[in-house]
């Protein structure tokens, strides 16, 4: 086959390319996300939060040039349990992280941190990863799922509320976080209801609700789930007379403006908020509304830090990055600043953090978050205890 | 009073679901064409809606833009796809709607974004009004049931008293004859797909302000849909209406005292955990049991 | 007919020589990954064989078929889980702490399949056309929320085995031994299901298909024989759910969500209803689909989608028809 003089070049060019690459051995990250169907504006806000990050660094971490592999699960279990093999079978990457939901975390970091992969979770905590079942390969950047609920549980007892109804849909991670909150909330419990997962209405509980007459409502219901119940709880005029209680989950900013007014007032618990007052976070929220045009998520922050805590680690180690001990000797410390404060890792490996509380309120056209205070300073995970790490 | 406010509520669901059903159980009945995509169209008409009203600042005039937006796009799949599909045998038309659900997914992604839209009732629907005694009930849900049962009144009338609807009797049942006729019953059958995508927009429409409106949410009351035309019996829109009912009157009931129920014979914890499983499962319980004793669901086709 | 069936033959052996061969070629292009990708494409390619045992063969289309998956990957899930754990299974009449053993695991996913195909068939086969279609839908539903409510086997979040089954002399932990252990057992259902469609069985249930009503005056028990296909449909479906289960080493409800009864579906269509073989052409095609439109555009259902639509429009009869050169009307 002849080749014309420009392709000759062209393909002289690239391998030259590929060589110059190959002396500085680029880091392989994996990363599987949600990209399409349902679901899929998380993934693809931490997808956005890390390429940011990545972006900055001219494609390096901590001056080691990155090769990022990034592959849509569809949210189906089965599809993220194949591009895991995948990726540690075939591209031997050597770090991997991107799982947005628990179900999917629980099939695949079990078995790819067994592997020996490094795993950053940038959103997932399931509770059995936190404690019986933890691993040195295993890293939680975002929160213990708990913890959110948690913090509203104390928040709300801190109030003075005496008779809280609790809503949440009926899978694991709905009673966790019904569970979480009872953790901390000392009052009574008005009612405790559990809908089916991805139900759209809910006249029923509303009604229900409105007739136990309680003086505040937390509910768990993620994704379109809140957007749902949030648009008619407000509907049925009882947003007023009821104030309502929630994990950040249901308060992002893309869900803020889905749901606009009907959300006003209504407190929600975050790690994270883009009006955090440090250095950091300022930066990163201009950065990223430069980029993408949009305020960043509590999941893009974690996106972001997933992508610094790495930087620091590749930082530290250098091109010893495969050396597994001294890499998660690095991480473990968790230099860097994170977008969200104080930040460090329990002996679970599980951060220990600040949960702040949001307000909701009209700014200007947009509905977006207000911090208007901090619930839990060092606030550790309950399972870290369970944690025996070999 | 809490069982009448919660049989409204019921009601309410119930409406919702035979605007949706009974487009789909016209297509079925008529075309006999099984169309999964029909929670697309759904979901078409809902971001349309919320587009055209953050566009014009009117629901009223939006609502009217995600009708025509569905059907518009219900003509478009049927000249490209439907169209050769009519003979085709169930599982064909299956798969081919199925892909055009994947489609309709993503591309809406695409073009709208994979974040959810906005979209609240218009304020003089926002408020509550007291129709039982010391219960307030949202306004927004009575205008549902209102324009559900305008749907109905004004699909009995097309259906027994125009010319159309006696085309749409007799195309049903005597395609030949109708052929033989003179008229051209491809484009009765795209005028009929085009009311049911119209129908189903305007599902999608009203659903906006209670609902997300997101990307797979043509899915999630697409099943029901067909639990709905089932039981009602496949191309009965009086069936559809019936069957919406009791389904959204079973659903709502049983979420709202099966727990209650449940707990005067199990511990709290069980019972809220057992409740949350049966109530889940409690629609397409009934559509079985229907199912067992009437195979062919509660009315014939046509019986309108 | 006699020239079409010689090269059908020939089909037949090319794919099963390509499948045996298949982990040699692998080692040989330095990609072991190559097995793990066709070992989930044989599964895969099980259950949609056994679905079109009946879609092909009984024209029974039913679109609860990912129950079965579910329900024999949940029952290895079950058995390794408590073996793993060395607890009791609840509401058993005996104390049984599950088992290890393929021979015990695989066929009793085949059993609780089965047996639960028999009753869901016994309500639904009351029904026909569209109403089997959408009551076989409603009963996979109640499974799968069912599954995502009970907590003790993980709800929504699924079950990780940690392990996978054990035959004596092999170690199915290693992919190739799994490969070839799943490629023996799809071979075996291949030539079990095309005895049973050759049968006088399969013939009369072929009948029914064209014919239902001459069917019944001619004496036979249509009902009996259709429940009788419906099961043992649900029982191959089954098995390929206690291999996705090892494969995975997870078992979750999602294995019972409609779109993967959807997909199985699609798989025996695109690949050729009325075959046996075609499913498990379809089942590569479609998962070579995923594979690689996914790796080119986070939008790839927006060209999957329309590929569906013109597979349908166009290309009747499946690829494996068009392989061999049949027609569509048999």
């Amino acid at each position: 086959m002849q080749l014309s003089p420009k392709i000759r070049n062209a393909i002289a060019l690239a391998s030259l390319c590929v060589s110059a690459n190959a002396l500085a051995e680029p880091a392989k990250i994996g990363m599987i996300t949600t990209l399409s169907g349902g679901g899929a504006s998380l993934g693809i806000d931490i997808r956005d939060g890390f390429e940011l990050a990545l972006k900055e660094r001219n494609n390096q971490l901590g001056g080691i040039d990155v090769d990022m592999i990034i592959v849509d699960d569809g949210r189906k279990v089965d599809n993220a349990k194949q591009i895991a093999r995948r990726m540690v079978e075939r591209d031997q990457v050597d770090i991997m992280t991107g799982i947005v939901w628990s179900n999917l975390a629980m099939a695949v970091i079990p078995s790819v941190t067994a592997d020996g992969t490094i795993y950053i979770s940038p959103n997932a905590g399931p509770s059995l990863l936190a404690g019986k079942r933890c691993h040195p390969n295993y890293f939680n950047v975002a929160w213990q799922n708990d913890n959110l609920h948690e913090a509203m549980g104390q928040y709300v007892s801190d109030k003075g509320y005496n008779k809280v109804y609790l809503i949440a849909p009926n899978y694991p991670a709905g009673k966790d976080a019904l569970a979480g909150f009872k953790r901390f909330y000392k009052g009574q419990i008005a009612g405790e209801v559990y809908t089916k997962l991805g139900q759209v209405d809910y006249a029923a509980e509303i009604a229900n609700l409105r007739a136990e007459n309680p003086d505040a409502v937390f509910f768990f219901l993620p994704g379109g789930m809140g957007i749902n119940f949030t648009k008619q709880y407000a509907q049925a005029g009882l947003k007023e007379s009821i104030p309502l209680f929630g994990p950040a989950f249901s308060f992002d900013e893309g869900i803020l403006k889905a749901v606009g007014d009907a959300a006003i007032d209504t407190m929600n618990t975050s790690q994270y908020s883009h009006d955090l007052d440090n250095s950091a976070n300022k930066a990163f929220v201009a950065k990223f509304m430069e980029t993408y045009g949009r305020k960043p998520s509590l999941y893009a922050s974690q996106g972001y830090d997933a992508a610094l805590l790495l930087d620091s680690a590749f930082r530290a180690v250098g091109s010893d990055y495969k050396n597994r001990e001294k890499f998660r000797a690095a991480l473990a410390k968790a230099d860097f600043s994170s977008v969200r404060g104080d930040f460090r890792f329990g002996p679970n490996q599980h951060p220990i953090q600040s949960i702040y509380v949001r307000k909701v309120v009209r700014e200007g056209d947009s509905v977006t978050n207000q911090l208007v205070g901090t619930v839990f300073t060092q606030h550790q995970d309950a399972y870290a205890s369970e944690c025996k790490m070999k | 009073m809490l069982f009448l406010e919660q049989l409204l509520n019921g009601v309410q669901l119930g409406m919702m679901l035979f605007l949706m059903a009974a487009g789909l159980t016209l297509i079925f009945g008529i075309m006999h064409l099984i169309n999964l995509a029909h929670g697309s169209l759904y979901m078409v008409g809902a971001y349309f809606t919320a587009t055209v009203t953050v566009m014009s600042g009117s629901f009223a005039i939006g609502l009217f833009g995600g009708c025509v937006a569905a059907a518009c796009c219900g003509v478009l799949i049927e000249l490209l796809a439907m169209r050769h599909l009519y003979h085709r045998d169930h599982l064909d038309q299956v798969l081919a709607t199925f892909g055009i659900i994947l489609t309709a997914n993503e591309a809406t992604k695409m073009i709208f974004g994979p974040q959810a839209l906005f979209l609240n009732p218009p304020d003089w629907l926002s408020e509550t009004v007291q129709i039982l005694p010391d219960t307030p009930y949202p306004a927004y849900r009575l205008f549902v049931i209102i324009s559900g049962i305008v749907v109905a009144l004004f699909l009995r009338h097309l259906i027994t008293h125009t010319r159309l609807g006696m085309l749409i009797r007799a195309g049903a049942t005597h395609r030949e004859m109708v052929t033989a006729l003179g008229f051209n019953i491809s484009l009765l059958f795209t005028v009929v797909f085009a009311l049911g995508a119209g129908l189903a927009g305007l599902a999608g429409g009203l659903a906006g302000p209670l609902l997300a409106i997101e990307v797979g949410m043509g899915e999630q009351i697409l099943i029901l849909t067909f639990v709905v035309i089932i039981i009602g019996g496949i191309g009965s829109v009086k069936g559809a209406l019936v069957a919406g009912l009791l389904v959204g009157i079973v659903d709502t009931l049983s979420r709202a005292f099966l727990p209650t129920l449940l707990k005067t014979m199990l511990p709290t914890a069980s019972a809220d955990a057992l409740a949350g499983s049966v109530s889940s499962m409690a629609i397409y319980i009934v559509m079985a049991l229907v199912l067992i004793v009437r195979p062919e669901g509660l009315y014939r086709a046509y019986g309108t | 007919m006699e020239p079409s069936l010689s090269r059908g033959t020939l089909v037949r052996f090319a794919i099963f020589a390509v499948l045996v061969v298949l982990p040699w070629i692998a080692h040989a292009m330095d990609d072991p990954f190559w097995i793990t990708i066709a070992t989930r494409m044989l599964i895969y390619g099980l259950a949609a064989m056994s679905l079109d045992l009946i879609l092909g063969y009984g024209a029974m289309v039913s679109f609860g078929h990912a129950a079965f998956f579910g329900l024999g990957a949940y029952v290895v899930g079950v058995l390794t889980h408590h073996n793993f754990y060395d607890e009791v299974i609840p509401f058993l009449p005996i104390e049984w702490v599950g088992s290890m053993s393929a021979f015990v695991q695989w066929p009793l996913a085949m059993l609780v399949s089965g047996f639960i195909a028999l009753l869901i068939g016994v309500l639904s086969l009351r029904t026909q056309g569209v109403y089997f279609i959408m009551i076989t839908l409603a009963f996979a539903q109640m499974l799968y929320f069912f599954m995502i409510g009970l907590p003790d086997y993980g709800g929504e979040d699924g079950l990780n085995l940690w392990q996978r089954s054990e035959i004596p002399g092999l170690d199915l932990s290693d992919s190739s031994q799994f490969y070839y252990v799943v490629l023996v057992l799809v071979s075996l259902w291949f030539l079990l299901s095309r005895r049973v469609v050759e049968s006088r069985f399969g013939r009369v249930l072929t009948g029914c298909r064209y014919n239902e009503p001459r069917m019944r005056t001619l004496g036979y028990p249509v009902v009996r024989y259709k429940l009788l296909a419906f099961t043992i449909s649900a029982m191959g479906t089954g098995l390929a759910g206690a291999l996705m289960a090892n494969q995975n080493e997870f078992v979750s409800p999602s294995l019972m969500a409609w779109s993967t009864s959807g997909e199985l579906m699609v798989m025996v269509i695109l690949g050729g209803m009325g075959t046996l073989i075609g499913p498990l052409v379809g089942a590569f095609l479609l998962l070579s689909f995923e594979e690689v439109l996914a790796g080119l555009t986070e939008h790839w259902m927006v060209i999957l989608g329309p590929l569906l639509v013109f597979s349908v429009l166009f290309a009747r009869g499946g690829l494996y028809r068009f392989l061999v050169g049949q027609r569509d009307d048999e």
